[in-house]
């Protein structure tokens, strides 16, 4: 077994602008590691699982930390914390549903610490990758979580490919459902992807979550005005009310009439599938409508089809309905 | 209930400060000139053979000072757990340790060296193991416990019969006991309620890791540890050191948590002095982490079994059937299935009986006792039972516990034949209906709001809470001052110094002037058991009060002696000797002391009483002639078992389409007898709770059944409930009855409070459900939102350590 808590050495980078940062990292590439809060980055160091030659503490950055308002919405630096996001006050006012999903992450603690470019870059929490066991997503050539006698309660109900992995995020559903976009710098300049495109599955690639190359930098996000003020809904369940990642998730956004008729809806589900899961077919079901029970019921049940659970996991099936289902009636409620 | 100065008040504990402020230094904050870190290399298998060691290459490595293995180490007759592993037993079990100049070169020595395992199978379930042909997770035998010998027992297919229909196979038990015609109990039952039930194991997750350093001096090795006993574990520590127990300084002021887990010595308190040894006496730290404290702190066993009682029309329990197998993890493990039977027997007091039980090995991470070992698990298996009954007959909940529930007239014993030195569960239960207004509660039951539903349950637990035969010694020095040297331990509980109050209420002492004396064996403490079992307050407060009486009745002979009369003519007051008639007859306290150094003998401890422990023997001796010396075995009278009872009284809102609860409300309420510190009560009623909601509701040990790997050994992943988790109205109670073979009619609490909250909580839970029962815990949010969705729940029935 691993030995645990004795952090292997590495060159240690601090840089302090933006340009500094993804120089070093197009310098050492694949080799660098990127860390910034370290809430994800130390376990694996202290594991010994991950050993990189080259560590890029980006957290002395300052353009890339705080929130600000822009003609087109707001833009918050990839290095402001969870905290900083779920008290700040134009975030609250027309984009809680940031605030709301930022307040469920993890603790105080872990969100006085945590960025929100961390949070959403973050790797997988399936438990025999991170004991360090040579799944393919570690490289190796087997999946020990979709097994007869896996143990795989937390794991997704869509979308095996060779890893049945969730996103653990919080904050990743309500990317998709605010459409944020995701401000990438790399030697070759910046690219900007929807947060839709920002996540990727085992499909694409199975040793990342994310599109975001190792020799780029995620260095902020920007929050599209179009749904500033729109309907929000969150909520995650976990086992316990503190320090845990959520079963499921959902974060929705539903603008209306004044007559309540759903005029859009963007709807993301974390915790069932690799990426967060939008589901078109609940907006789909909406538009046009006023949400009732009975319609926010059907939209819920309409999401789960082609769910494909594993050993432990089918609960998974009627939250994901469940927690559907009350985004919709209880966002315009 | 007797008028007394501090016994029942409130006070600051001396460590109070300390812990609050970050001053108190736990064995990891210690530091020593030379020291060196040390790293153990754990087992990446559940089940192996180390067939040969290479430490060659590790030996190159710059600043690597000492490496010790299996055949370095103390060997003991399994199934004791060993110190290192040369059959690893499970996945972590260790198999050597490193001492370098820091703790990056151990870790890198520890890669570089080369262990040649041969691969064994594994097993991670005890009926897996018990079935015909099943795998032993030790090569010696499948079954064993404490006075259990190490055996190999396989059942028949038979006894595997209706496994698949969720039964429980009830093959060879290794003991049992039982009294009355069970036969005939079952016949004039009214309802008869049978089950087959599985609680899972638990990690203790102490908030302080297992942490030691150990340096050697002058023949003696110092040892900085973790533990929540002080004298106790003395013997025990020199064991695994090999040496003998007046060749150990034990230096422990405080300690992180251990509920059980360090109450009595383990063996990887010995791995830094082993080291150190090694290291010709070189200062070694062995930090531990939090996985290896996770797998290697040792953790609760699971039971899987079967229960049957038969209830009259009344609800008294006519017959009580039941039967245990204990997962013992790889080695010795603890009594808990012993335990199953007494705590069925002392809460329900079942007018026949019969307990079975066994105790399974499997190859997963050692067990050792936890907060109501075989207790806890018994009340959130046999409690729903209980509510299934009375809903059968339709009865009262409160009722149908309070007509079981034992009174000062209750039993105990295998012959049901030995006697309670109190008990006033019946008097808690109606307390407790009384302050959660039961009455009212239980209308809210089922009750609908939106998608949430109210449920409210009730249960009951016991532990033994009190021992007796120990040692105290107290001090009266020149300065005037009582010194109580306690020899407990400090758990974090603060009873330690509660305890020593009673001292000081015997001599009438003003608390200002009482200096507690702890925290290292070479302060010369007196010989007394661990902190463990509920026992403390009782145990500890009689062996304080014995020291004191001597005291005291030295005091009376000194100024008797001085100043005339006998001492029938003196008492104590405001610290001074004062005569009963003539007040102008009066000695101080610090004179007394004085003259006891004059007069020697046993006024300071020269002389000794014969029957005292050689420990507190030798700790007399070396304090003798520093002031009046009070030392006394406890010799007073106990009429039986001291039973430590709690009763819990939840209800919750759960929420039908999540499948979250909340607890709006929980009481807890204490036969603690005398309430002797009602702040550490509470911080014990309200931690007891909290640790038995994560017991009924989100901790367990998980494997891999193929991998033999554990699922959740990090903090997060285990998850004990939080800050966030705590009921939004949260009280206790306490009956406040003395118990009646206490000096000052204190008994013990710690773990039932536990039981009877994870038992209450998983009730509450059912109770939402509309009576739905899982007979399983612990009741996690998956099982809770299949049972709302009317789906079949993941797990196979009765299989142990899985999701």
């Amino acid at each position: 077994m691993m030995i645990k808590d004795v952090i292997p050495g590495f060159e240690l980078f601090r840089p302090t602008t933006v340009a500094a940062a993804v120089a070093l990292l197009d310098q050492h590439k694949k080799v660098a590691w990127k860390i910034a809060g370290g809430n994800d980055s130390l376990s694996w160091f202290k594991d010994r699982i991950k050993r990189p030659k080259v560590v890029v503490d980006i957290s002395a950055i300052a353009e890339m930390k705080g929130i600000k308002e822009t003609a087109d919405g707001i833009e918050i630096g990839a290095l402001t914390t969870l905290t900083d996001i779920e008290n700040n006050a134009v975030v609250k006012k027309s984009y809680r549903l940031l605030a709301d999903a930022a307040g469920n992450v993890a603790s105080p603690q872990i969100r006085n610490t945590g960025t929100i470019g961390g949070n959403v870059s973050q790797d997988a929490r399936c438990w025999y990758y991170r004991s360090g066991l040579p799944c393919y997503r570690a490289g190796g050539n087997t999946c020990f979580a979709d097994t007869p006698e896996a143990q795989n309660r937390e794991h997704a109900i869509f979308d095996a490919n060779r890893c049945v992995a969730v996103s653990p995020s919080d904050m990743a559903p309500a990317m998709i459902a605010l459409d944020a976009k995701m401000v990438i710098r790399g030697a070759k300049g910046e690219r900007v992807v929807p947060a839709e495109e920002f996540f990727i599955g085992p499909r694409i690639d199975i040793t990342r979550m994310t599109q975001m190359q190792p020799e780029e930098l995620l260095v902020a996000i920007r929050i599209p005005k179009e749904w500033a003020g729109a309907r929000f809904y969150f909520e995650k369940v976990a086992d316990r009310n503190a320090w845990d990642f959520p079963l499921v998730n959902v974060a929705a956004a539903v603008k209306t009439d004044a007559g309540g008729v759903v005029q859009a809806s963007r709807v993301a589900v974390g915790g069932v599938s690799c990426t967060p899961r939008r589901v078109g077919v609940a907006e789909e079901t909406i538009k046009g409508k006023k949400v009732d029970q009975e319609l926010a019921q059907l939209a819920g049940q309409s999401v789960t089809r082609g769910a494909r659970p594993l050993n432990y996991n089918h609960y998974k099936v009627p939250l994901m309905a469940n927690l559907v289902m009350r985004s919709l009636r209880d966002a315009v409620a | 209930m007797a008028d007394y100065k501090l016994v029942g008040k409130n006070f600051t504990p001396p460590d109070m400060v300390a812990k609050v402020t970050g001053a108190a230094k736990y064995a990891e904050d210690f530091r020593a000139e030379g020291m060196l870190h040390a790293k153990l290399m754990l087992s990446p298998l559940p089940h192996a053979r180390v067939r040969s060691i290479d430490t060659s290459a590790a030996m190159k490595i710059k600043g690597v000072v000492a490496i010790i293995t299996p055949d370095d180490v103390p060997q003991f007759p399994p199934p004791v757990d060993p110190i290192l592993y040369k059959e690893p037993v499970f996945a972590g079990a260790p198999i050597l340790a490193v001492a370098a100049e820091s703790e990056e070169i151990a870790a890198a020595a520890i890669e570089a060296i080369k262990v040649d395992f041969e691969q064994l199978k594994h097993v991670v379930d005890p009926l897996d193991s018990l079935y015909p042909g099943g795998i032993n997770a030790f090569s010696g035998g499948n079954v064993a416990n404490v006075q259990l010998p190490l055996q190999t027992v396989k059942w028949t297919a038979k006894d595997f019969q209706s496994f698949d229909q969720g039964k429980m196979p009830m093959g060879k038990a290794a003991e049992e006991w039982a009294y009355g015609d069970l036969d005939a109990g079952f016949k004039k039952a009214k309802v008869v309620i049978e089950r087959s039930f599985l609680t899972a194991g638990t990690s203790h997750h102490s908030m302080e890791p297992r942490s030691n350093m150990s340096y050697w001096q002058n023949g003696k090795c110092y040892v900085h540890g973790s533990m929540q006993s002080q004298s106790f574990v003395v013997p025990n520590i020199a064991r695994y050191l090999g040496i003998k127990p007046q060749e150990v300084v034990f230096i422990a002021e405080y300690c992180g948590g251990g509920f059980g887990s360090k109450g009595t010595g383990y063996p990887l308190i010995a791995v830094s002095g082993l080291l150190s040894k090694k290291a010709n006496g070189r200062p070694v730290m062995l930090r531990i982490s939090r996985e290896e404290e996770s797998l290697l702190g040792s953790g609760r066993a699971g039971f899987q079994g079967m229960a049957k009682i038969g209830f009259a029309e009344n609800g008294r329990i006519t017959a009580f059937d039941v039967f245990v197998v204990q997962d013992n993890g790889p080695n010795m493990g603890f009594w808990d299935f012993r335990n199953c039977g007494h705590s069925i027997q002392i809460c329900f007091q079942p007018e026949a009986m019969r307990w079975r039980g066994t105790a399974v090995l499997t190859n997963t991470s050692p067990r050792g006792p936890q907060r109501g070992p075989g207790e806890n698990q018994t009340a959130m298996a046999i409690e729903p039972m209980i509510d299934e009954g009375a809903r059968e007959l339709g009865l009262d909940r409160l009722a149908i516990r309070r007509i079981n529930a034992p009174d000062n007239d209750g039993f105990d014993g295998h012959n049901a034949k030995g006697k309670l030195t109190s008990a006033f569960l019946k008097d808690a239960l109606v307390k407790g209906g009384d302050v959660f207004k039961w009455e009212e509660k239980k209308k809210l039951s089922g009750k609908r709001n939106g998608n949430k539903v109210i449920g409210v349950g009730i249960a009951s637990a016991f532990h033994a809470g009190g021992s007796n035969g120990f040692d105290g010694i107290v001090r009266i020095l020149p300065d005037g001052k009582l010194y109580v040297h306690s020899g407990v331990g400090n758990l974090g509980t603060f009873s330690c110094a509660a305890t020593s109050r009673v001292a000081a209420e015997v001599l009438g002492y003003n608390w200002d002037n009482v200096v507690i004396v702890r925290g290292r064996t070479d302060k010369h403490l007196p010989w007394m058991i661990g902190q463990f079992g509920s026992n403390t307050a009782y145990t500890a407060s009689r062996s304080n009060y014995v020291a004191a009486m001597d005291a005291k009745d030295k005091l009376l002979e000194i100024a008797s002696q001085q100043l005339g009369g006998a001492s029938g003519d003196y008492d104590l007051k405001n610290e001074r000797v004062v005569h009963k008639t003539d007040a102008s007859k009066s000695i101080g306290f610090a004179d007394a002391a004085k003259r006891a150094m004059e007069l020697g003998g046993k006024f300071a401890g020269k002389e000794l009483p014969a029957d005292i422990n050689p420990l507190t023997k030798a700790s007399v001796e070396a304090l003798a002639g520093t002031g009046l010396i009070g030392v006394a075995k406890d010799k007073l009278p106990k009429r039986g078992m001291v039973p430590a009872l709690c009763a819990g009284f939840c209800m919750v809102e759960l929420d039908t389409e999540t499948g979250e609860f909340e607890i709006k409300e929980y009481l807890g309420v204490a036969d603690c007898g005398t309430v002797l510190h009602p702040a550490g009560l509470q911080s014990q009623m309200h931690g007891g709770a909290m640790m038995g909601f994560g017991l009924a509701t989100t901790e367990r040990i998980v494997y891999d059944h193929q991998l033999g790997l554990p699922a959740n050994v990090q903090f997060d992943q285990s998850k004990p409930p939080t800050y966030l988790d705590m009921p939004k109205s949260f009280h206790w109670a306490a009956v406040e009855q003395p118990d009646r073979d206490n000096p000052v009619g204190v008994k013990g609490i710690g773990e039932p409070i536990q039981g009877a909250a994870a038992g209450a909580l998983i009730n509450a839970i059912s109770d939402a459900l509309g009576g739905h029962y899982f007979h399983r815990t612990p009741v996690v949010r998956d099982m809770i939102i299949n049972a709302l969705a009317k789906r079949p729940q993941s797990y196979r029935a009765l299989q142990a350590n899985t999701m």
